[in-house]
């Protein structure tokens, strides 16, 4: 035992050095971008490549918040995200159920036009996304983006709630059934509950894909009022002639909400629910 | 309480039939054990009567009343399922009395119809308890302890304890036999082990490939299967066959020894003979019917297994009681419990003696 613990502590050293030396890695262009963001404007070039500011300043975070659109595209980002996530999930969940616990005409079917959708590299259907939605006349509206974004979004979420409802036994809702349950109410309060996890991280999946997403965005909006965060983002291009600064600094805020979402669905992620259902 | 009547009973599974023919009447408070082998279908029956299986063809009654229909919450059956199927987000108290908070029973009822299944089953420290914090005999307890709280008139079992070890078995199938003579309500339990088939069933039905074989109570089963299917599943170690061939002289085994055997079919369509190991003795030769040598000598303590070699006939297999001093190697000569031998035609059916 005692062998084994010293064995252990080299081998638990070099776990964390691995895994300290891919956080540093991942983490980097993140530290960056704050780095730039909190660097005072005249400062940027001058310090170069200095992993530390010589000075710091918040003032690129004020110009963003009170001179520029920032909030309204912050505000159009958050609406789309979120009913993107909301409405995909929604869909998906009742999906993959059906996928996961019926047999019916026509499923695999359903389940290979699915996959073949995931196929197309999106450049393709741009252009007769664009005329489908200037004929309905959506153009410029985040309702336009929604739509899209949770059409492009349903089969991949709606396969990973499937294999969320495969981890959990049948005989699961089968015993609520016996017990008394209508089959909805067996999956109202036994199987929801234990599919927590897989809706928290199917949201959390949608709301990034949502929140970062460029391509449409640009394509569909292009109306200063209805601009979600990245399109948004590029107007500091433009309007101000790449002040970097402020586009850091709009950046490190674009990330707020991505943190604050992961931070409220982690607990459901990590939470081992289903263990200790059956046999073990 | 429930007699279940099963009239023509057929599943299929799209075009492929994997029940047919299932005719069985299971009187109110009896226990009927289903056994076969596996894939033969026994949990497809089960959960027929349970309601989790559509049924394909045939009359599905309970106290007389159709009910092929009706969905599993109202055919008051409880099932203890070979996973257990504990709810894994709900306490072991919330578990045993989930069924009562569907039924929206008041919740002091509950807590006391809880509480006394319980007692009844050891559980009263750990109803506070997730199941994943719980032994698999634990969880075995919550799962029968769930069906208990019910009180319903039909119990369902799908092989309860084949997750236990072998000591945690013995206990349940006491826990479960007591269950019974104290609740008086009808079980229907399947397994696929033959002891505990035949030490708590008033009835057992075997199945074959989807077919009804024989039912009977367990001496029933022991003592005239109805054909070689039965005998060689009821009964441990299985029972021997010998090819024989019937003529003017009585049965004759392949090494050409006769046997007389009082009542012998007078038909000619004998092919088989079947005698249980416990059936066979070792004699001396000139008593024998049968002579060889021993290949294997199991000591069993209780018993003594002895596989022979016989020449002309092949292997048989002779239990003897207690501890028999005999080697591997050494000659054995075998005489044969006439009167308890079993004889099968080419269909493999019992032929009456
Ligand atoms: N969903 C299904 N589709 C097609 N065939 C099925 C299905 N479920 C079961 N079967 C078939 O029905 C037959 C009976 O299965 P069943 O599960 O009832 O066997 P069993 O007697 O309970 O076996 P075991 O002892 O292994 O549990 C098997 O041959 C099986 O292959
Ligand atoms: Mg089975």
């Amino acid at each position: 035992m005692r062998n084994f613990g010293k064995q252990s502590t080299v081998a638990v050293a070099g776990k964390y050095l691995a895994l300290g030396f891919y956080v540093a890695f991942a983490l980097f262009p993140l530290y960056w971008l704050a780095k730039i963001a909190v660097t005072p404007d005249k400062l940027i070039f001058t310090d170069g490549t200095a992993l530390v500011p010589s000075s710091f300043t918040f003032e690129n975070f004020r110009t963003v918040l009170l001179h520029t659109d920032f909030l309204a595209y912050f505000r159009n980002s958050l609406v789309v995200s979120l009913g993107t996530a909301a409405i995909t999930t929604c869909i998906a969940a009742a999906a993959g159920y059906a996928f996961s616990r019926f047999d019916f005409r026509g499923k695999r079917l359903i389940i290979a036009a699915m996959l073949i959708t995931q196929m197309f590299p999106l450049l393709m259907i741009i252009a007769p996304i664009y005329k489908i939605v200037a004929a309905v006349g959506l153009l410029n509206s985040l309702t336009s983006l929604i739509i899209v974004y949770t059409a492009f979004n349903i089969p991949f979420a709606t396969f990973l709630m499937q294999s969320f409802f495969d981890g959990i036994p049948k005989d699961l809702e089968e015993a609520g059934m016996i017990d008394g349950c209508t089959r909805f109410q067996a999956l109202r309060k036994i199987i929801l509950p234990l599919t927590l996890p897989g809706l928290a991280a199917t949201l959390g999946f949608i709301f990034t894909a949502a929140w970062s997403e460029l391509l449409f965005a640009l394509m569909l909006i292009n109306s200063n009022d209805t601009m979600t965060f990245p399109v948004g983002l590029l107007t500091f291009v433009s309007k101000f002639s790449v002040d970097w600064g402020q586009m850091m600094a709009a950046g490190v805020l674009a990330l707020v909400p991505s943190c604050l979402f992961f931070i409220f669905i982690q607990r459901y992620l990590v939470q081992g629910l289903t263990s200790g259902a059956v046999k073990g | 309480m429930a007699r279940i009547e099963l009239q023509n009973i057929t599943k299929a599974y799209g075009s492929v039939e994997v029940m047919r023919d299932i005719d069985l009447t299971i009187e109110d408070g009896e226990f009927l054990v289903l056994v076969g082998p596996s894939g033969c279908g026994k949990s497809t029956l089960l959960r027929m009567i349970a309601g989790l299986e559509p049924i394909t063809g045939g009359e599905f009654l309970i106290n007389g009343e159709r009910m092929n229909e009706v969905p599993p919450r109202d055919r008051d059956m409880a099932m203890v399922f070979q996973s257990y199927a504990l709810y894994p987000h709900m306490d072991v108290a919330r578990n045993m009395g989930f069924s009562l908070e569907i039924r929206k029973s008041g919740s002091e009822e509950r807590d006391r119809k809880v509480g006394e299944a319980a007692k009844t089953l050891g559980l009263t420290a750990l109803t506070k308890r997730l199941p994943k914090a719980l032994s698999g005999g634990q969880r075995q307890r919550v799962a029968m302890g769930r069906a208990i709280v019910r009180d319903p008139s039909a119990f369902l079992f799908d092989e309860p304890l084949s997750n236990l070890d072998a000591a945690l078995r013995v206990e349940m199938r006491l826990e479960i036999a007591r269950m019974h003579q104290r609740l008086a309500a009808t079980m229907i339990y399947v397994t696929h082990d033959q002891v505990e088939a035949l030490t708590l069933a008033d009835r057992i039905v075997v199945l074959n490939a989807g077919k009804i074989q024989q039912v009977g109570t367990p001496l029933d089963l022991y003592e005239s299967p109805a054909n070689k299917f039965v005998a060689q599943f009821i009964g441990s170690p299985t029972m021997n066959i010998l090819s024989v061939e019937q003529n003017s002289n009585g049965i004759q085994l392949k090494d050409g020894t006769v046997l007389q055997m009082a009542g012998t079919p007078d038909k000619d369509s004998v092919s088989e003979l079947g005698v249980r190991p416990e059936h066979l003795n070792i004699v001396s030769p000139e008593k024998a019917h049968l002579s060889g040598v021993a290949e294997l000598v199991e000591h069993l303590g209780s018993d003594t297994n002895i596989h022979a070699k016989v020449p002309g006939v092949g292997q048989v297999l002779v239990r003897q009681h207690g501890h028999y001093p005999l080697k591997a190697g050494e000659p054995v000569d075998i005489a044969l419990d006439l009167d308890k031998t079993h004889l099968f035609d080419q269909k493999g059916r019992r032929l009456a003696a």
